[in-house]
């Protein structure tokens, strides 16, 4: 196991490397200047020249990568462009902030999904199973930022029931779990769930309908189960399939989450990419999509470990 | 069983009340919280960036430049003033050299005092790469709004120099974006940080300027609160507290004040006005020193390069449509200025509607209904102050379609247009574009018309995209910043404006207004004709 752990570490290294080169090359290669996250439209010719100079930014691409890689592979992401702060002090509380959302998506998202796709799958063909089936395409279908502003309409703005923006009534820094804190969160987690509430019912009610037509099911039947019982089988089996579906979108949400963050004004990594991109901010666009990028892959690990410890017959060599 | 009923009604409004008072509780009794349009909080270490909306929100209440904008009112442009410096005047016998009088008993937030050594710091920090606190940063963001300065010199505690590369009567609007930082704060924050770079990044975090409101708190991207300054020289603000928000998204501005959880936003969308107003918020205008333009492309080849072209483009296009097309949110340009403005100057060349008159100069310029006149300009489907861009510009596709003028557009991004802006259209960048549309502040005689119209100005030295060449023009500007007297200066600026209109040398739209949806508790807020809005002045009862 241990070996296994380290050999899925090192393949961590070439992808880090990938990532942050083709984010370089993207950004190098796409339209706009980085220099325009630091100087103003008007700036004349030769600050914008002095102000490129100061910022090493006219050294050639392949020197400039170098430098950047050298420091990063010291812990050092380097400084925002555009504010000048350090990349991986903003990082670190976006991720955060989109890990708690993401997070909390996904939790929704889990539990609906494994409710009404184990319902769907154990009553198939039943009014339940198509009710479930729609929800699941609405829920797949409905661009989510759409159904962010909706809500926003309703909960906030209608009613007044919840707030429209922002992580807290002082911010995110200074964030509890109490219901003053909490409500800030309501919407966008619900927003945020949506997909992974549809692709995970999806999901469980094919592996459920498969399990309950495998021979292991009647023979339980037969034993005398009762339907609970026989449900808490069938669970056991199904977990391991519907949590590398989860455990991926959790995956998905943190990188994935830039419009429901921006509808939010949710100050994740969404909203600070989103931003990056715009300014050309290059070192916290690079940093960014390269932790997002680490993440994952640490994500897929874990699921492969949890899905190995609820399922022996998968094997890790 | 009515005891009963009444109770249930009672508990039924006590559920309600609550329910609505969950977000109604945040808010105080003299906090003013606004939602801004940045993505992030404006930089705070005394020259902000995001154009001028950062020199609203983190440059004018925290800090103050020697010479500072009058915003107490709403019906006049707005004009300068004295701020840190009581009196100022360029050196007779020397006119690269201006002398500030510096104004007494001033206290930065720190305690520590005001001065001449403030002053020349302050220029070091910009202009001075051997300055120990010299800040690449605070070069892009500044330098370029004080192209003439130089160097500072102290002269005693309370009188500074300032010199400038070439005589440039511009230099007092140049200044009011300098703003003044404390060198004791800074010094201090520098014994505990390894570099200057790491000191400015504390400094922003813990900012100390001589403004009229201290910063209490500040969560990077989230928001920035101040509290009023007891120990401001001038009038002292009415607000105790000041929070900003960044909210870039429109809607989720809109919401965030329909809401109750904002009292006060930058630009909301267009499409809540209506909403807005019939909730009772009021949506605040004023025209803004701004122009929203193309600036045509005058090289060899151009069909821009005909002044009879540029004159039937600006009589082709009906702009009050172009005004209901914005639900009114916007004012009609006839030049870079407004009838009224000390620059105005009476041109000739009327800037109307006039069809008939387009179509006569385009056939005079040899295009007609066999040979129609062909133009690409190359915009942007947003940006700062680029108000609506895709929505305007096909407006205006579509009535110069009717003169006989077939428009193309190739949309950039606005990162992407503002950098092929200072390559000039002859670059690749340009592809091959007629016309550019940048919208263009004109607080600044240099960046409303002199860097547009002097022809040392073309790239890469600055924004005379087209490049623009007369002789006649270069000398009106050298007038102008040779002219000290301010009324002569003002004469001298009219003359080269009205000159700029009578050779349509813009292709001019619109002002925008910068709207602005506030609720009705806000009292004593005064909208200025400018991009600086003064925050002593609202309060909330």
């Amino acid at each position: 196991m241990i070996l296994y752990l380290l050999r899925r570490a090192l393949y961590a290294i070439p992808i880090a490397l990938a990532v942050g080169f083709v984010c370089f090359m993207l950004v190098q290669i796409a339209p706009g200047d980085p220099i325009n996250a630091i100087v103003p439209p008007d700036a004349p010719g030769d600050v914008v020249e002095q102000v490129r100079r100061d910022y090493g930014l006219d050294k050639p691409l392949p020197v400039q990568f170098g430098l950047w890689l050298f420091k990063v592979v010291q812990g050092d992401l380097g400084r925002s462009l555009a504010t000048g702060r350090s990349v991986w002090s903003d990082l670190s509380t976006a991720i955060g902030n989109t890990l708690m959302l993401a997070v909390c998506a996904s939790l929704v998202g889990f539990i609906m999904g494994c409710t009404l796709g184990g319902l769907a799958g154990t009553f198939r063909g039943t009014w339940l199973d198509r009710a479930a089936t729609g929800i699941a395409v609405a829920g797949v279908s409905v661009p989510h930022y759409w159904l962010g502003m909706v809500m926003v309409v309703i909960f906030s703005v209608q009613l007044n029931w919840l707030p429209a923006m922002g992580a807290g009534p002082g911010g995110s820094s200074d964030w509890a779990w109490d219901w003053e804190h909490f409500q800030f969160l309501v919407l966008p987690t619900i927003t945020l769930s949506v997909i992974p509430t549809g692709i995970v019912t999806r999901t469980v009610r094919g592996i459920v309908a498969e399990i309950m037509n495998q021979e292991f099911v009647v023979a339980l039947r037969g034993k005398g189960l009762t339907r609970m019982q026989i449900f808490l089988h069938v669970v056991k089996n199904a977990a391991p399939n519907a949590l590398a579906v989860i455990g991926l979108q959790l995956g998905y949400l943190m990188g994935g989450s830039i419009l429901v963050e921006t509808v939010f004004s949710w100050p994740g990594t969404g909203l600070l990419l989103n931003s990056a991109i715009f300014q050309r901010d290059l070192p916290v666009l690079q940093g960014t999509i390269l932790v997002l990028a680490m993440f994952f892959v640490a994500l897929n690990l874990i699921v492969d470990l949890i899905q190995a410890a609820l399922d022996p017959r998968i094997k890790r060599a | 069983m009515p005891m009963t009923l009444r109770r249930i009604s009672l508990a039924a409004c006590a559920v309600l009340a609550l329910a609505l008072g969950w977000q109604g509780g945040a808010q105080a009794q003299g906090t003013i919280r606004i939602g801004m349009t940045a993505a992030d909080i404006p930089l705070t270490h005394g020259q902000p960036d995001q154009g001028f909306e950062g020199n609203r929100f983190s440059g004018v209440p925290l800090y103050d430049a020697l010479i500072v904008w009058d915003l107490s009112r709403a019906d006049r442009p707005t004009p300068l003033m004295p701020g840190l410096a009581t009196a100022w005047q360029v050196d007779e016998h020397d006119r690269t050299r201006w002398v500030f009088k510096l104004r007494p008993g001033v206290v930065f937030h720190d305690g520590s005092p005001f001065n001449a050594d403030a002053v020349v710091w302050n220029v070091r920090k910009v202009l001075d790469r051997d300055a120990p606190h010299y800040d690449p940063r605070q070069v892009g963001l500044t330098a370029s709004r004080m192209p003439a300065l130089r160097r500072a010199e102290k002269i005693d505690d309370l009188t500074v120099a300032l010199i400038t590369n070439e005589p440039d009567s511009f230099l007092p609007y140049n200044i009011s974006n300098l703003f003044m930082a404390s060198p004791s704060h800074w010094q201090a924050l520098r014994a505990q940080n390894p570099t200057a770079e790491a000191t400015w990044n504390a400094f922003a975090a813990a900012p100390s300027g001589t403004g009229p409101f201290k910063l209490v708190r500040f969560v990077a991207r989230e928001r920035v609160e101040y509290v009023r300054n007891e120990a401001y020289w001038g009038q002292k603000a009415r607000a105790e507290r000041i929070v900003l928000l960044p909210i870039p998204e429109a809607n989720a501005r809109t919401a965030a004040l329909l809401s109750g959880q904002v009292d006060w936003i930058e630009a909301p969308s267009p499409d809540s006005l209506d909403q807005l107003r019939s909730r009772g918020f009021l949506i605040t205008q004023n025209v803004q020193p701004h122009i929203w333009p193309w600036q045509p492309c005058f090289v060899a080849g151009s069909p821009l390069a005909d002044v009879r072209v540029r004159r039937a483009l600006n009589l082709g296009v009906d702009r009050d449509g172009l005004k209901q097309l914005l639900g009114g949110l916007m004012v009609p340009a006839v030049g870079t200025v407004q009838p009224g403005h000390p620059w105005w100057g009476n041109p000739d060349f009327h800037i109307r509607t006039d069809k008939p008159e387009a179509r006569r100069l385009l056939a005079e310029a040899g295009y007609g209904p066999n040979r129609r006149l062909a133009l690409k300009v190359q915009i942007s489907p947003s940006g700062s102050g680029q108000m609506q861009p895709l929505q305007m510009n096909e407006y205006i596709q579509q009535e110069l379609k009717e003169i006989g003028v077939d428009v193309e557009f190739d949309v950039v991004d606005w990162n992407t247009l503002f950098g092929n802006w200072r390559q000039g259209c002859t670059a690749a960048s340009a592809r091959g574009a007629h016309a550019i549309n940048v919208s263009i502040s004109t607080m600044d005689p240099f960046f409303a018309m002199a860097r547009f119209y002097d022809s040392r100005m073309a790239p890469p030295v600055s924004n005379n995209w087209g490049f623009f060449n007369d002789p006649k023009f270069d000398e009106m500007i050298r007038v102008a910043r040779n002219t000290f007297e301010p009324a002569a200066r003002d004469a001298a600026l009219a003359r080269l404006h009205a000159a700029s209109v009578d050779e349509a040398l813009f292709i001019f739209f619109a002002h925008d207004v910068s709207p602005r949806a506030m609720s009705p508790r806000i009292q004593g807020y005064v909208q200025p004709q400018s991009w600086l809005v003064d925050l002593r002045l609202p309060y909330i009862p």
